[in-house]
C-alpha cells in the first residue's frame, strides 16, 4: 500500500534521512522504532507532505506522493496523528473532530462516523463541547486518533502515541490501535520510542538509527534480536 | 458633555476596531505585524472615493465594490510580499511589510496627488439632538455598520467550516495541513477579510472627516495596531475591545484635559495596560500539555 524507496531528506545541509526504504501492506500495523533524533518524525512528515524529500520516492497505492501538497495527500487517504497529539486547544472537541473530516462532503456519513468515534471513545462525547486544551493528555491522544479516523483514512500514520502518557493510558491507547486494525482493518504505520509496546501490537517493524534503517523483520524476529533487546527493550 | 464624548469615542473606536481586526487576524495566523495594513486601509478609501466620484456609483454599491477591490489588493500583497518569505526570519517579513507600506503610500501620492480630497458620498449630513447629545447620521451609520460587520465576523469565525479552519490554522499551520486544510488559501482569505474591514473603515472615516489623503493610513494604522496590542494581539474580541477602549480614552482625554495630547492618551493607555497585563486586555497565555 505504502512504499518508501531510498528516501533522502535534509534540514538545510544536514541529512535527516540517508536513504531509507520501507513498506506497509494493506491491513498491517508496521512500526518504526528508534531513539530521539533518529529520523522517525521526519519520515512521517515527509510521507504527509509537510517536508519535501531531497531524493527517493514515496508511493501510495502506486501513486508518487513526492511533490503533492499536504492537503492532497490527506485527500488520497493518508491521515496523521501528529507528534504530541496536535489537537487544536483553542477549538472544542467536536470542532476538532469535524476538522478531521474537513475534505469530506458526505454530511450524513460524517455524522455517523462522529457517533462511531464517540462509541470508541465515550469520553470524547462527554466532553464534546469542552475546549480541547482542557482535556488530559490521554484524552487529547484519543481526540487526535478520533480526529484522524474522521477522515476515514486508508492509512493512518501515528507519531509516538505513547509520548508523555501514564502507563495505564498507554495500554488503553495501544488496545485501541489493535482494535482499529483488527476490527476495522485500518492500516497503520506506527512510530515509537516505546519499542516494547510497539512490537506487541505490530506485525512487522523497522529500526531506524541516525537516518538509516538498521534492522527490519517481523515483530517476532525483532523481539528475539539480541541487539534490539539490549538497545530498545532494556533486557 | 460626558455622554457626548463617549459617543464620539465609540464612533472613532469602532473604526479603530475594524482596522485592528485585520492586524490581529493576520498576526494570529502568521505571527507577523502586517505594517502595510494601514496603507491597505488608505487604498480602500481611495477606491471608494474613485467609485463614487469618478464612476458615479451609488454609495452602497461603491462601498461593496471598493471592499472587493481592497480584498484583492490584500491578497495580492500577501502573495507578492509574504508568501515566499513565510519560512524566513520574522525580521525579513517585517522589512517586506514596511516596503509594501512605503510603496502603497507613494503609489497613492503619484496617482492621486499629495493633497487632501473631500469625500462627497452623496449622503447628506444631518444632525439630531438626543437629550443633551448631538448625533450625526454618519456617526449612526458608523456605529451600526461596524457592529454588523463585527457580528458577521464572529459568526464567520465560529460557525462556518472555513472559520473553524482559520482558527485551526492560527494555532498550527502544519497541524492544519494534516487535516487536509489548504492553508495557503486560508491565509489568503484572512488577508481578504482584514482588507474588507479596513476598506469599510476607511470609507466611513473618509466621510466622517470629509477627508482622504495618501498618508492617512499611517496614523490610523498605528492607532489600530495599538488597539490590537491593547486588546491582546491575535485575539479577535480583543481587537474589538481594544479599538473601543482606545477611541473612548482618546476622546475623553482630549475633551477634559487637552486635545493636543489626543495621541498621547491613546499610546499612554497602551503603555499602562501593557505594564499590568503584558499580553493585553483579553490576550491569554497559551498553556500546552505535553
Amino acid at each position: 500500500m505504502l512504499k518508501v524507496e531510498n528516501l533522502v531528506v535534509h534540514y538545510g545541509v544536514i541529512p535527516a534521512l540517508k536513504g531509507i526504504s520501507l513498506e506497509v501492506k494493506e491491513k498491517e500495523i508496521v512500526c518504526l522504532i528508534g531513539a530521539n533524533g533518529a529520523g522517525k518524525t521526519t519520515t512521517l512528515n515527509t510521507i504527509s507532505g509537510l517536508k519535501k524529500p531531497t531524493s527517493g520516492g514515496i508511493y501510495f497505492q502506486d501513486k508518487l506522493l513526492n511533490n503533492l501538497p499536504a492537503h492532497e495527500i490527506v485527500k488520497l487517504g493518508i491521515s496523521q496523528v501528529p507528534e504530541g497529539r496536535g489537537v487544536f486547544p483553542n477549538l472544542s472537541v467536536v470542532e476538532n473532530l469535524h476538522l478531521g473530516a474537513y475534505l469530506r462532503k458526505d454530511k450524513s456519513a460524517i455524522e455517523q462516523d462522529l457517533k462511531w468515534v464517540y462509541e470508541i471513545f465515550p469520553r470524547l462525547e462527554e466532553r464534546k463541547n469542552q475546549l480541547a486544551g482542557t482535556l488530559s493528555g490521554g484524552e487529547q491522544q484519543m481526540l487526535a486518533i478520533g480526529r484522524a479516523l474522521m477522515a476515514r483514512p486508508k492509512l493512518m500514520l501515528m507519531d509516538e502515541p505513547s509520548m508523555g502518557l501514564a502507563p495505564i493510558v498507554v495500554e488503553e491507547i495501544f488496545r485501541i490501535i489493535k482494535f482499529l486494525n483488527k476490527e476495522q482493518g485500518t492500516t497503520i504505520l506506527l512510530i515509537e520510542q516505546n519499542a516494547q509496546m510497539a512490537l506487541a501490537v505490530s506485525h512487522r517493524g523497522y529500526v531506524i538509527e541516525t537516518g538509516e534503517i538498521v534492522v527490519s523483520g517481523t515483530a517476532q524476529e525483532l523481539k528475539a534480536n539480541d541487539e534490539i533487546k539490549k538497545a530498545y527493550l532494556g533486557l | 458633555m460626558f455622554t457626548q464624548q463617549i459617543i464620539n469615542g465609540l464612533t472613532m473606536g469602532s473604526i479603530y476596531a475594524l482596522i485592528a481586526l485585520g492586524y490581529t487576524m493576520v498576526y494570529g495566523i502568521l505571527r507577523i505585524v502586517n505594517f502595510a495594513h494601514g496603507d491597505i486601509f488608505m487604498m480602500g478609501t481611495f477606491f471608494g472615493l474613485l467609485l463614487t466620484q469618478k464612476f458615479r456609483f451609488p454609495f452602497p454599491l461603491a462601498l461593496i465594490l471598493a471592499a472587493i477591490f481592497t480584498a484583492l489588493l490584500g491578497m495580492l500583497v500577501e502573495r507578492v510580499a509574504y508568501r515566499a518569505l513565510r519560512l524566513s526570519d520574522r525580521l525579513v517579513l517585517l522589512i517586506s511589510a514596511l516596503g509594501v507600506s512605503i510603496f502603497l503610500s507613494n503609489f497613492a501620492q503619484l496617482v492621486w496627488g499629495t493633497e487632501t480630497h473631500p469625500f462627497p458620498s452623496g449622503l447628506s449630513v444631518k444632525s439630531f439632538q438626543v437629550g443633551t447629545v448631538t448625533l450625526s447620521n454618519i456617526q449612526v451609520y458608523i456605529l451600526i455598520l461596524s457592529c454588523l460587520l463585527m457580528i458577521a465576523l464572529h459568526v464567520f469565525v465560529h460557525k462556518t467550516k472555513m472559520g473553524v479552519a482559520m482558527r485551526a490554522t492560527s494555532h498550527s499551520i502544519n497541524n492544519a495541513r494534516l487535516m487536509g486544510i489548504n492553508t495557503d488559501s486560508i491565509i489568503s482569505m484572512t488577508f481578504a477579510v482584514g482588507s474588507i474591514l479596513a476598506a469599510v473603515a476607511g470609507i466611513l472615516v473618509g466621510i466622517y472627516y470629509d477627508a482622504v489623503y495618501p498618508t492617512m493610513g499611517y496614523t490610523a494604522g498605528l492607532k489600530a495596531f495599538t488597539a490590537a496590542v491593547l486588546g491582546g494581539i491575535g485575539n479577535i474580541p480583543g481587537a474589538m475591545l481594544g479599538g473601543v477602549v482606545l477611541g473612548v480614552v482618546e476622546s475623553l482625554g482630549a475633551a477634559y484635559i487637552s486635545s493636543g495630547y489626543r495621541d498621547a492618551f491613546a499610546f499612554g493607555i497602551m503603555i499602562i495596560v501593557l505594564i499590568f497585563r503584558p499580553s493585553g486586555l483579553l490576550g491569554k497565555k497559551q498553556q500546552e500539555k505535553v
